[in-house]
């Protein structure tokens, strides 16, 4: 997924542009036990759990757990450890490299004053259990993950979409979705609203932010040259748009004249 | 005697006025045109102000209304996202003829910056549109004009004229 390097100074005075992945650097991870707080966090851990991975990155731990355990050892973290906050859940798109959501779960301790994440892979089709019953925050947050990744939860008390419509068809946040849509997605208010037979009246979106046509009238008139929608464009530069009122003036209402307005010298 | 004569048809010497009924109904409309509160994004602030006393839309016989059934005019403002784009139609729909839309701003114009999967590239795709007001988000003064605009659009038009169904009706 890494993308190939361009120059990047002249990107302003293109009217195109489509490099679009950049690859973070990764930042240097740490052994657990540099802290004592952690050290103490994972040994508990380590004793009910199977741990396949653990460091410390920009001072939070990241712990690598089983998928089957992601309720117990929340519950543990919670009960046990102190870590009374889920603060965000949701799942990493590594489907194009390794077949697997990785789901993460940020985790905040207020009494201990530390942040950690517990993280596991699943497979495609398969399901995470639902930690909604252990922290309320996760309701909406796996919602979320469905959502926009079609990433199943077990037992969760209400599982729909939460951000798209109801009807819509894939999931937004997988690597594998256009950002300007599928087919599905391209139609679908028009599908909606008019139905199939209008996708020839109303025409495909416009997705090119750099299009210019000048014959189009129907879409944009030149400034300064603006005909009436679907006209013949005018070479001539057009009165059209300038004068908000007409020659004669309206009735009641007084056009104002520059040159017969008087300028105050003195405030009154 | 010449100081006293009565000029009927200048000056209002006669308390008459004379106009036809295409006239005197389209400035009555173009007056008073009440707008749908239809803010949807950062564009609805602008709309606000204008509406607000330093501004002061009712200058223009603008009041917004809280209802489509009370509205001539809609005024979108802000991004359309394809989840209400069913809304936005069905309240065009409810609005009573005869009645107009102002597209505020880039993201009802053409979806604006947002070139994703989730927004409507312009609304009308799905409802027809009579001034579009370009801007991100357009100043109220801009807003203003466009009202104006409208205004003398309206006054041009004939006042018995059939409803001619408007592109997607």
């Amino acid at each position: 997924m890494m993308r190939r390097y361009q120059e990047k100074g002249d990107v302003q005075k293109k009217a195109y542009y489509n490099d679009r992945f950049w690859v973070a650097p990764q930042i240097p991870k740490d052994p657990v036990e540099s802290d004592e707080i952690f050290a103490k966090d994972l040994e508990s851990l380590k004793s009910k759990f199977e741990i396949k991975e653990a460091y410390i990155q920009r001072g939070q731990m990241v712990v690598y757990i089983d998928p089957k355990d992601n309720r117990d050892v929340l519950k543990h973290l919670k009960e046990e450890l102190a870590y009374n906050f889920l603060s965000e859940l949701s799942a990493i798109d590594w489907l194009a490299q390794k077949g697997e959501f990785e789901i993460f779960y940020q985790m905040l301790s207020t009494s201990k004053r530390k942040r950690m994440r517990v993280k596991c892979f699943i497979k495609e089709k398969e399901a995470i259990e639902s930690v909604c019953d252990i922290y309320k925050s996760a309701d909406w947050a796996e919602r979320e993950m469905y959502d926009m990744f079609g990433v199943i939860v077990n037992n969760h008390p209400y599982m729909k979409r939460i951000l798209m419509p109801d009807d819509w068809q894939g999931h937004p946040l997988r690597k594998d979705y256009p950002l300007h849509g599928d087919e599905f997605a391209q139609w679908y208010e028009v599908d909606k609203i008019f139905g199939k037979e209008y996708r020839d009246i109303i025409g495909p979106e416009n997705r090119d932010s750099a299009y210019v046509n000048e014959r189009d009238t129907k879409h944009f008139a030149r400034i300064r040259h603006e005909v009436r929608f679907g006209e013949e464009p005018s070479k001539e530069p057009t009165d059209l748009m300038k004068e908000y009122q007409e020659e004669g003036g309206v009735f009641l209402i007084k056009k104002f004249k520059k040159d017969k307005s008087i300028t105050l010298k003195e405030r009154k | 005697m010449a100081q006293h004569q009565v000029r009927y048809l200048q000056d209002g010497g006669l308390p008459v006025l004379l106009t036809t009924a295409d006239k005197i109904l389209q400035w009555g409309r173009s007056n008073s045109l009440w707008a749908l509160t239809y803010g949807l994004a950062c564009c609805a602030i602008e709309m606000m102000a204008s509406g607000a006393s330093r501004y002061d839309f009712d200058r223009f016989g603008t009041i917004f209304r809280a209802s489509p059934r009370q509205a001539d005019l809609m005024i979108v403002a802000g991004t359309l996202t394809k989840k209400h784009a069913e809304f936005i139609r069905r309240l065009y729909d409810q609005m009573a003829e005869p009645k107009w839309v102002i597209s505020m701003g880039s993201c009802a114009n053409t979806g604006g910056m947002f070139n994703t999967y989730a927004t409507v590239q312009g609304v009308d795709r799905v409802i027809p549109v009579d001034i579009y007001l370009p801007g991100c988000a357009p100043r109220p003064e801009t807003l203003q004009y466009a009202v104006m605009m409208l205004q003398k659009q309206i006054r041009r038009e004939s006042a018995f004229q059939k409803l001619k169904p408007k592109r997607l009706v």
